[in-house]
């Protein structure tokens, strides 16, 4: 057993942990934080992913003592006294999402990708999914007319090849909504 | 109704609220881990589970034969579909011949997954390998090893069918053209793997059983004749639920365990199912091998359709296994009319994981041998794919019309739909386009591919469901209260994972009884909670399931209005509905709203003589025909001749599916099951080797495709209401995997047939396509050694896929 010491989403936890705990076991069967999900063990589905230091992460792939000493937010600490933030406003009314098992982690990861890279393209934006599948919503998403038309001529889209991944409209309109 | 609002599920899901099985946490609970099989075909010649006990942590272990008495049913099969059918007992936990890789040989229970997990390890069990047999051609033939050796044959079922003249339709032929397609195994992959945790009812006798399940009330009564604890014993609930697509349209070994160890143990149990398991263990979809003929005239008109089909059961029938193919059978005719068709189906057992509904269920695989011969016959006439397709489309009808299959088809307009896609697409123009490239010898070369077809939804009428050997009726039961306060509840028998019902049943009967959305709350999911139903799956939700929320609505409202009459000291006859208020014909002024209404129904101060309190109402719907909607896609493919990638470029879909309640809804739908339709076209398939070890055994070697690897999507839609039902509407959830795949494969031969490529085989991998373009121009035999090897290399070539779309 090992003492870590974790800062996840503003509160500091201590706990003593067996070395092989995952992340992902430690957040949610010890903190009961259980917003986080595992969806494959072998981090390809990305359902786990949280922010470790501000950097996504798939938690189903990081030991629980690697986290010591860090600070990890989850998609449980992202609404500030009640107030969603905007990239869980984004996939709310786009409909970026069906049965929602794969977006706490499309949310972090498409949070992340922000972080890093403020103005995207679209490319880039599909390779930063990559690594998170959504089975549900088709990843890409046409939107005759809907908020996002605007916001078109930033990627020089053609009219009718309007469609893109969940994840690349809210990316977008977090965008918009921090402009 | 009609408007995209957003959805209700959304807030508890955005926020990291949703209640998962996976969530549920409770004092004294045990969690257990299976020893599975790594054979695909074994005699277990010693087990001893001992060693296992002595582990840190674990309660208890099992053998099947230790806990034989308490699954008299075992895993149940509710599907009939030959009076001859062989149906083999399926145990939880075999006593001695494994018959898969996969199937359970033991189980631990222990404190925590760790520990269970952990002691798996110290089971002593050895094996007896045995013949295996993977593919259903070697199964049917003579001296094949047996998977069940009591059966005597791997032929589960064989079921002929014909409609019309066969034969004569064939003799009056000018063109046959016969093709042979494989429709490959498919692993559905729900991101929310199974979950189920079993209790004993806090307070009463019996049990609940919380599982991430699309169908809570087929598992109640399917647990009950599985273990023989009366069905009123057993309370099933689904939680949220992450995505089903058929693979939790089914009720599980682990089910049964955990309710056999609660009942065994007194305390609750709980199981989670990691990935590598989910793929050995949850149904596969599709595993078919289809020959198909079709008879037609210079002109282009189909006489005729014979199809002969094979249909990989796996090693046991789950709850619907056998009638997946022929529930799709009569749909091979498609949206075409003419008088002669026949198909004959085998069910066949292998050494492989059970297959069963898979998004779509029977109608991808009709619809992707019917549109990818109608392509066959236009190029074998030299005529252009979209107007063979129009020589043969119904004339637009709005009233149940026969078919070759022997099913009347509710309403059509392909006409509309074929039109409204062409003109979306530019068809004219991506002709040039593919001339060009053509005379330009443009390594990339255009493909334009079309499929048009229709789907049978809405299941279903309960005395047709019972000719196709489905146990059980096709209604729905919903359940309308306002309550005393005004607002209302909604209890549904569907059980959503994903399909926005809380919006789509609020809106309806927000439209009906004048209230607003908001003010509805629907329950489902709960079979203490809501009336019995009959659940998830087939597009069957709204067209079912909706239907008896509206009706039951009108019922609240007729009711409302006697008493609003009362109230208004008005004749019934005289009293209008609008907007959730009462009033009286010619004078406004004098009104009740209905919260009035619902308020004074409980009060019952002051009712009409013999009107019972309360306004509560419930209406069970069984719908008098089936749904078929129908649409026509085009894909745009661009195929890199050189490398053999093919992408989609642009996927055009024109969907009818009724009036539409929630168009955003239904967009979510059809984008869904476009990239899953693409996906079987392009991706993804089960490979196993020939020993039945299955080679794409998690995510990192079965391609799912992620937003890199697919297209944008344009959408349209026509609307030809259905007669089945008063909303008429029909259902989408299934219609994007029927639509999609036959559109891409149909794409890439039209990219490849200047090199006289004429036929494609799912996935079409770059390897794949590349080997047929070498084949077609006489360039060695490439590709014959790349199929013989199939099996062993494919998960290679799909890594090298995948970087090639990076
Ligand atoms: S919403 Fe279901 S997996 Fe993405």
């Amino acid at each position: 057993m090992r003492r870590i010491q974790v800062r996840v989403n503003g509160t500091t936890y201590e706990h003593e942990v067996e070395p092989r705990l995952l992340l992902v076991h430690y957040l949610r069967e010890v903190l009961n934080l259980t917003g986080t999900m595992v969806g494959c063990n072998t981090s390809n589905c990305g359902a786990c992913t949280v922010l470790m230091g501000g950097e996504s992460v798939k938690s189903c792939t990081v030991f629980a003592v690697q986290a010591d000493g860090r600070e990890i937010t989850t998609v449980q600490g992202l609404a500030e006294n009640g107030d969603w933030h905007p990239m869980q406003t984004a996939f709310h009314e786009n409909h970026a999402l069906q049965c929602g098992y794969c977006t706490p982690g499309m949310i972090m990861a498409s949070i992340s990708l922000l972080e890093e890279k403020p103005d995207p393209s679209e490319e880039e934006i599909r390779e930063a999914l990559e690594g998170n599948y959504c089975r549900c919503t088709g990843e890409r998403r046409g939107d005759p007319g809907g908020p996002r038309r605007q916001l078109l001529p930033l990627h020089g889209l053609r009219e009718h090849n309007q469609g893109c991944s969940a994840g690349r409209r809210t990316v977008q309109l977090e965008r918009e909504a921090w402009e | 109704m009609g408007g995209g609002v957003p959805r209700k599920e959304d807030p508890n899901l955005v926020t990291g609220r949703a209640n998962w099985t996976d969530n549920i946490k409770l004092p004294g609970m045990l969690h257990f881990a299976l020893l599975r099989s790594p054979f695909a075909h074994a005699k277990v010649t010693n087990l001893d589970v001992s060693g296992a006990l002595e582990q840190p942590g674990v309660v208890a272990a099992f053998t099947g034969e230790d806990l034989a008495d308490e699954w008299p049913g075992g895993v149940v099969c509710a599907a009939t579909v030959t009076d001859d059918q062989k149906t083999p007992f399926h145990p939880p936990i075999v006593t001695d011949e494994v018959k898969y890789m996969g199937d359970v040989v033991a189980v631990v229970v222990a404190t925590d997954r760790y520990k269970a997990q952990d002691a798996l390890e110290f089971v002593e069990v050895d094996y007896e390998p045995l013949d295996v047999v993977v593919d259903m051609e070697t199964a049917l033939e003579e001296g094949a090893p047996l998977v069940h050796e009591d059966l005597g044959t791997n032929e589960c079922f064989s079921m002929p069918m014909e409609v019309g003249d066969v034969d004569d339709a064939f003799n009056r032929a000018d063109v046959v053209v016969k093709e042979h397609y494989i429709q490959q195994r498919l692993i559905p992959n729900a991101i929310e793997p199974r979950a189920t945790v079993a209790l004993q009812d806090p307070g009463h006798d019996g049990y609940v059983v919380y599982t991430a399940t699309q169908v809570p009330h087929l598992a109640k009564i399917v647990l009950s004749l599985s273990t023989g604890i009366p069905e009123n014993q057993i309370r099933v609930v689904a939680p949220d639920v992450g995505g089903g697509f058929g693979s939790k349209l089914n009720v599980y070994r682990e089910e049964i365990l955990a309710l056999v160890l609660t009942k065994k143990l007194g305390v609750p149990i709980k199981w989670v199912e990691d990935r590598s398991e989910n793929y050995q263990a949850t149904i596969h979809g599709r595993g078919q091998i289809q020959d198909i003929e079709l008879a037609a005239t210079n002109e282009g008109r189909i006489l005729g359709m014979k199809v002969k089909l094979l249909d990989d059961m796996g090693a046991y029938l789950q709850l619907l296994t056998p009638v997946i193919a022929p529930s799709g059978a009569a749909m091979y005719p498609g949206v075409y009319t003419f008088d002669a068709f026949s198909i004959e189906i085998k069910g066949v057992f292998t050494n492989l994981t059970p297959t069963d509904a898979y998004r779509g269920a029977g109608r991808p695989e009709a619809a992707y041998a019917c549109e990818r011969i109608i392509d066959a016959l236009a190029r074998e006439l030299d005529m252009d794919p979209a107007e063979v397709r129009r020589k043969n489309f119904y004339e637009p009808f709005d009233e149940p019309t026969d078919t070759p299959g022997g099913l009347q088809y509710d309403s059509m307009n392909m006409q509309a739909a074929m039109d409204r896609v062409m003109e979306l697409a530019d068809y004219e123009g991506l002709r040039r386009e593919q001339q060009q490239r053509r005379e330009n010898n443009d390594p990339v070369q255009l493909g334009i591919g079309f499929s048009a077809y229709t789907e049978i939804c809405g299941l279903g009428p309960s005395q047709a469901l019972a000719g196709l050997g489905i146990g059980g009726g096709g209604w729905e039961a919903a359940n309308v209260r306002m309550l005393i306060t005004g607002k209302v509840e909604v209890a549904t028998g569907t059980s959503p994972h994903g399909q926005g019902h809380e919006t789509t049943w609020s809106q309806i009967t927000a439209d009906a009884l004048g209230v607003t959305p908001d003010d509805v709350v629907v329950l489902h999911g709960d079979t203490a909670v809501v009336p019995f139903g009959r659940d998830t799956y087939g597009s069957r939700s709204l067209a079912v399931g909706g239907i008896a929320v509206h009706l039951a609505c009108e019922k609240v409202v007729d009711k409302a209005k006697k008493l609003a009459a009362h109230m208004l000291e008005a004749a019934e006859d005289d009293i209008e509905f609008e907007g959730g208020t009462f009033s009286v014909a010619g004078s406004p002024d004098q009104n009740v709203t209905i919260q009035d209404v619902g308020a004074a129904a409980y009060m019952a101060a002051d009712v009409p003589e013999g009107m019972e309190p309360g306004l509560n109402e419930q209406m069970i719907f069984d719908p008098p025909n089936f749904t078929f909607p129908f649409g026509a896609h085009i894909c745009v493919m661009e195929v890199d001749t050189e490398t053999g990638k093919a992408y989609v470029r642009d996927y055009f879909a024109v969907d009818d599916c009724g009036p539409v309640i929630n168009p955003t809804i239904v967009d979510g739908q059809l984008h869904g099951g476009l990239a899953q339709g693409i996906a079987q076209a392009l991706y993804e398939g089960a490979i196993y080797d020939e020993d039945g070890n299955l080679m794409t055994g998690s995510m990192v070697d079965y391609m799912i495709p992620g937003a890199p690897e697919l297209p944008n999507f344009t959408l349209d839609r026509t609307v030809t209401p259905s007669p089945s039902n008063p909303l008429g509407v029909k259902g989408v959830g299934e219609a994007g995997t029927i639509g999609a795949p036959p559109a891409v494969i149909n794409a890439i031969i039209d990219a490849l047939s200047p090199y006289g490529v004429k036929h494609m085989d799912m996935p079409a991998l770059p390897m794949r396509v590349w080997n047929a373009i070498q084949d077609a121009q006489g360039n060695g035999a490439a590709s014959g050694e790349y199929d013989a090897a199939f099996g062993s290399r494919e998960a290679d070539v799909r890594q090298e896929g995948r970087s090639e779309d990076q």
